[in-house]
């Protein structure tokens, strides 16, 4: 052979042979392309999915429609398969989506700047919860309970060496909504940032600008999370009511569940913070011929520059995601998201409605909600879902797991997929469930 | 929209943004009408209502189809050809996994949706992590990182945790120089500070040099292997004896474990902890950078600090286990990225234990073809034997005003995406090659062709390759223009 080698065998000479694994691996033996997909199928089966029963699960983590156009882009090869846009030159496609996603972001979020994207919203907030650390040098976190479980847990492991203080505020009960009058308490002169969000795990739509005041008042940032981004298509928008970073799940945008990733981290912030932001950043210029083009950008923030003296250790972002959120945003417009919204809302307060006039219900939280909200049975909450699911329908998720308190209490969401009929059959099932 | 387009191609590269294409009153979706909706202030207090309308674009769908594909003609991607970047591991993507990844019993699943209505993701998700426990030689997986340098800061974060009950932090973590960036910064995050690890004249670490900086405050080394020079770090065993007899822990970046499926097993070496690239090894896209998989194997020892939740299988099923004492917590939302790992269990399960060893065997053999036809036209700065990538550098290239860049775009003109550049750090002015096994010779062959054709232009015409590309959607960009003014959005 031409390369001077006699045997595969010889390819591999400089492992030491007591390095050598000199077994066959134990993993099931090869399929064909045939095989393979009906084996795959054969798993699948074992799954309900939001498809055959209807869902009213929400929690982070949305079921909306699709726009087929966008199921149909995003799978061509030159979405799919290239790698991190590095060559510019060969990589406009990609940059310029990237550019038009941070574009909408802001237009959403009313921030000055967003990055690329992130893994998911709760690592976009522990980022923002560093980088809060980096700009003031203060090492106190106050956090809202109204703040995602699984975005405080993520926030708690990651910043865990920076040893920061992370005070937990609980959220005024009967209302659903971060209290006011302790947060006044809380944040202090030693606290680096306010984490808020809304609308609220609850469902509950926060009083964003009064949160903004006090952690200005102390000098701490406001960051500000969104798990449903829907919402911004009627809700006043975080940058305008003084949030100073933003961070939130972006999957609604145009991505199925896949159950729960991958996900979209968005990340936006307010100028004056660039270079102290983590992740991609894409930015527009002009070539040699001085057309206009787009690169990566800023990136002297970045590990593969800056080593261990990185803003983060992020190298990544979710570039198809991201490129997903832009095709839908583009398809649904201006006009369509807040159509969208509003049924969004619509549906979820018709739904609140007819439960609260059920004998066995309770909506405990008073505060606006947008496409979420509370109720409370007699039954523990994953009984009452157990019943529901023998009615075929998916009926919501139990809080018992993240709070002691409300072990009778589940989150029922509503999306633009549910029709009218969809909405009172959810009625019938639930008081049917609860009478035994 | 613009004037100046004449033919198809330079329309396409003329692509306006989505804002500019942009019409009062249109639209691509509709959502059917219904009777419920109702005017937001009902409820909704007027402060917290958008004052202003979105300034989102307005286009139809045939708009957005255009625009979108004409974006993408402007992208190289791995399904249009040979895209050579080291360390990346840019294999091709068969296209069975995107279709299964669709089944709507996968794809339109919830992550709360009740247990025993998702045993089929449960299964996956088991037997994923007993596949890669099998190929790396470790003993348990989590699947929880979405990404290479976030499997990094888990395992860091897992490292950090096992010293802390054993009562000592610990303060330093030993990173060889030829490291990627990611590893050192994912270290700087857990608190410890870097040492660097200086490789040889045959581009190994040498255990002397680990034996001269670890102590007591060393709370681990953090390798690659076989390393981002291609090399098999033969010394491994011994160094990882060296580390663990001052207490500390071997991590392994697997960044590269395509040269050795089925061949070498880190669990076997001496590594403690590892992540795996699901995006890389494991055929899933890279989607334009992102998303990813990055997954993490421990030993025994360390599986109690795996973060939440773990999944278990017992008498009724599968099920989620979320208590865990001495987990170092949740790392995600969710269960890690499901559809990537759906894709990377398609992959296993269609090549088998025999075809990822030959993948891995394919991979060396390209990556040494490539090598002997080019390095009598590129310097080279180690002889040792290399395994899946190979790195040259632009040392002959300098007499006549070239550099590693301008071969880079040079490439580009060829059709070609070009290799990994400037990385090792090590080596000035690297290029760095990892073809994979997906490759044909007919493809290596154009490659190689391309790269010696560049390297007789940069002694007999040095200017043309200074000046490219010249055929791309776009020439070179200014991008210290793009930092000392960043324009970020419309």
């Amino acid at each position: 052979m031409s390369i001077g080698v006699s045997s595969t065998e010889d390819l591999f000479k400089s492992i030491p042979k007591h390095l050598k694994f000199n077994k066959a691996l134990r993993l099931p033996a090869p399929l064909t392309e045939d095989l393979l997909l009906r084996e795959l199928a054969d798993i699948a089966a074992k799954n309900t999915s939001q498809n055959t029963y209807p869902s009213f699960m929400g929690a982070g983590c949305y079921r909306h429609e699709i726009p087929k156009a966008v199921s149909y882009l995003i799978s061509k090869g030159e979405w799919v398969t290239p790698y991190t846009p590095y060559q510019p030159e060969i990589s406009q496609g990609t940059l310029q989506a990237m550019f038009e996603y941070q574009s909408m972001i802001c237009m959403l979020t009313s921030m000055d700047v967003a990055n690329a994207s992130h893994y998911d919203g709760a690592t976009a907030l522990a980022e923002a919860a560093m980088m809060a650390f980096s700009i003031t040098k203060r090492k106190k976190l106050v956090v809202s309970s109204g703040l995602h479980p699984e975005y405080r847990e993520v926030l708690k492991t990651i910043t865990a060496p920076k040893e920061m203080e992370i005070l937990e505020l609980p959220y005024t009960s009967g209302d659903g909504r971060t209290n006011i009058t302790l947060l006044n308490e809380a944040v202090d002169e030693t606290s680096s940032a306010l984490i808020v969000q809304s609308p609220n795990f609850f469902g509950a739509i926060e009083e964003v600008d009064r949160c903004a005041e006090v952690a200005h008042s102390k000098g701490a940032l406001l960051i500000v999370t969104i798990t449903e981004p829907i919402a911004l298509g009627i809700l006043e928008p975080p940058g305008r009511l003084g949030a100073d970073i933003v961070v939130g799940e972006g999957m609604s945008f145009g991505s199925p569940t896949n159950f729960g990733g991958p996900c979209l981290g968005i990340f936006a912030a307010r100028e004056k913070f660039l270079r102290q932001m983590p992740g991609r950043i894409c930015g527009m210029t002009k070539d040699m011929d001085g057309k206009r083009g787009f690169v990566l950008t800023i990136s002297t923030r970045e590990q593969h520059i800056r080593r261990e003296k990185a803003t983060s250790n992020i190298c990544s972002n979710e570039t198809l995601l991201a490129t997903r959120a832009a095709m839908y945003l583009s398809l649904i417009g201006k006009e369509g998201l807040r159509e969208i919204a509003i049924r969004n809302y619509s549906n979820a307060e018709y739904l609140k409605e007819r439960l609260s006039k059920i004998k066995g219900i309770r909506i405990p939280f008073s505060a606006p909600t947008f496409n979420e909200f509370v109720i409370e049975t007699e039954l523990d909450g994953d009984e009452l879902l157990n019943r529901m699911l023998k009615h075929k329908v998916f009926g919501g998720v139990a809080l018992g797991r993240w709070y002691k308190e409300m072990k009778k209490a589940i989150l029922v969401a509503s999306t633009e997929c549910h029709t009218k009929r969809e909405l009172d059959e959810y009625v019938r099932i639930v008081s049917k469930c609860i009478e035994g | 929209m613009n004037e100046n387009k004449k033919t198809p191609e330079f329309k396409a590269s003329e692509e306006g943004l989505i804002f500019e294409i942009s019409k009062e009153g249109r639209r691509g979706y509709c959502i059917a009408p219904s009777e419920l909706d109702r005017d937001p202030s009902a409820t909704i207090p007027k402060r917290y209502l958008r004052q202003e309308p979105l300034p989102l674009p307005q286009t139809s769908e045939p708009d957005v189809v255009r625009h979108f594909t004409r974006l993408a003609s402007l992208n190289y991607s791995k399904d249009g050809g040979f895209y050579p970047l080291g360390s990346c591991t840019m294999k091709y993507n068969p296209k069975a996994y995107e279709y299964i990844a669709s089944y709507a019993n996968f794809e339109d699943t919830h992550p709360y949706q009740p247990e025993e209505t998702c045993q089929g993701n449960l299964e996956i998700l088991y037997e994923m992590e007993q596949f890669l426990a099998e190929i790396s030689g470790m003993d348990a997986v989590s699947l929880a990182p979405a990404a290479g340098a976030h499997g990094e800061l888990t395992g860091m974060l897992i490292i950090r945790a096992y010293h802390l009950s054993k009562g000592n932090l610990r303060t330093k973590v030993l990173i060889p120089d030829t490291a990627h960036g990611t590893n050192p910064a994912s270290t700087a995050i857990c608190g410890y500070k870097v040492v660097e690890i200086k490789s040889d004249k045959n581009g190994m670490i040498n255990p002397n040099d680990v034996e001269r900086l670890v102590d007591e405050e060393t709370a681990a080394i953090m390798i690659t292997n076989p390393n981002t020079l291609g090399i098999f770090e033969a010394h491994i065993d011994e160094i990882a004896d060296i580390i663990h007899k001052k207490g500390g822990l071997v991590y392994m970046d697997g960044a590269n474990l395509n040269a050795i499926m089925g061949i070498s097993r880190p669990g076997d070496f001496g590594v403690d902890v590892m992540h795996f690239n699901l995006h890389k090894t494991f055929a899933t896209p890279h989607g334009g950078g992102g998303p990813g998989s990055g997954p993490v194997g421990v030993k025994k020892e360390l599986e109690p600090f795996l973060p939440i939740p773990r999944i278990a299988k017992e008498s009724e099923g599968f099920r989620f286990i979320y208590d865990r004492p001495l987990s170092i917590g949740r790392v995600k939302t969710f269960y890690g990225n499901f559809s990537v790992i759906l894709r990377a269990y398609a992959y296993i399960r269609e090549m088998g234990g025999e075809g990822l060893r030959l993948a891995s065997e394919m991979a060396v053999l390209n990556s040494n073809y490539i090598r002997s036809k080019l390095k009598n036209h590129y310097h080279q700065s180690y002889t040792t034997d290399t395994l899946h990538e190979c790195v040259f550098s632009d040392k002959y290239q300098q007499q006549y005003g070239v550099k590693t860049l301008d071969i880079a775009k040079r490439l580009m003109d060829y059709g070609l995406h070009p290799p990994t550049i400037y990385f090792p750090l090590i080596v000035h002015g690297a290029i760095m090659i990892e073809p994979t096994e997906t490759e044909s010779k007919d493809a290596c062959d154009e490659f190689i062709n391309a790269m010696i054709s560049i390297a007789k232009e940069c002694e007999a015409a040095p200017e043309i390759v200074k000046g490219a590309p010249y055929t791309t959607p776009r020439r070179r960009l200014d991008e210290a223009g793009a930092v000392r003014e960043p324009r970020l959005k419309w």
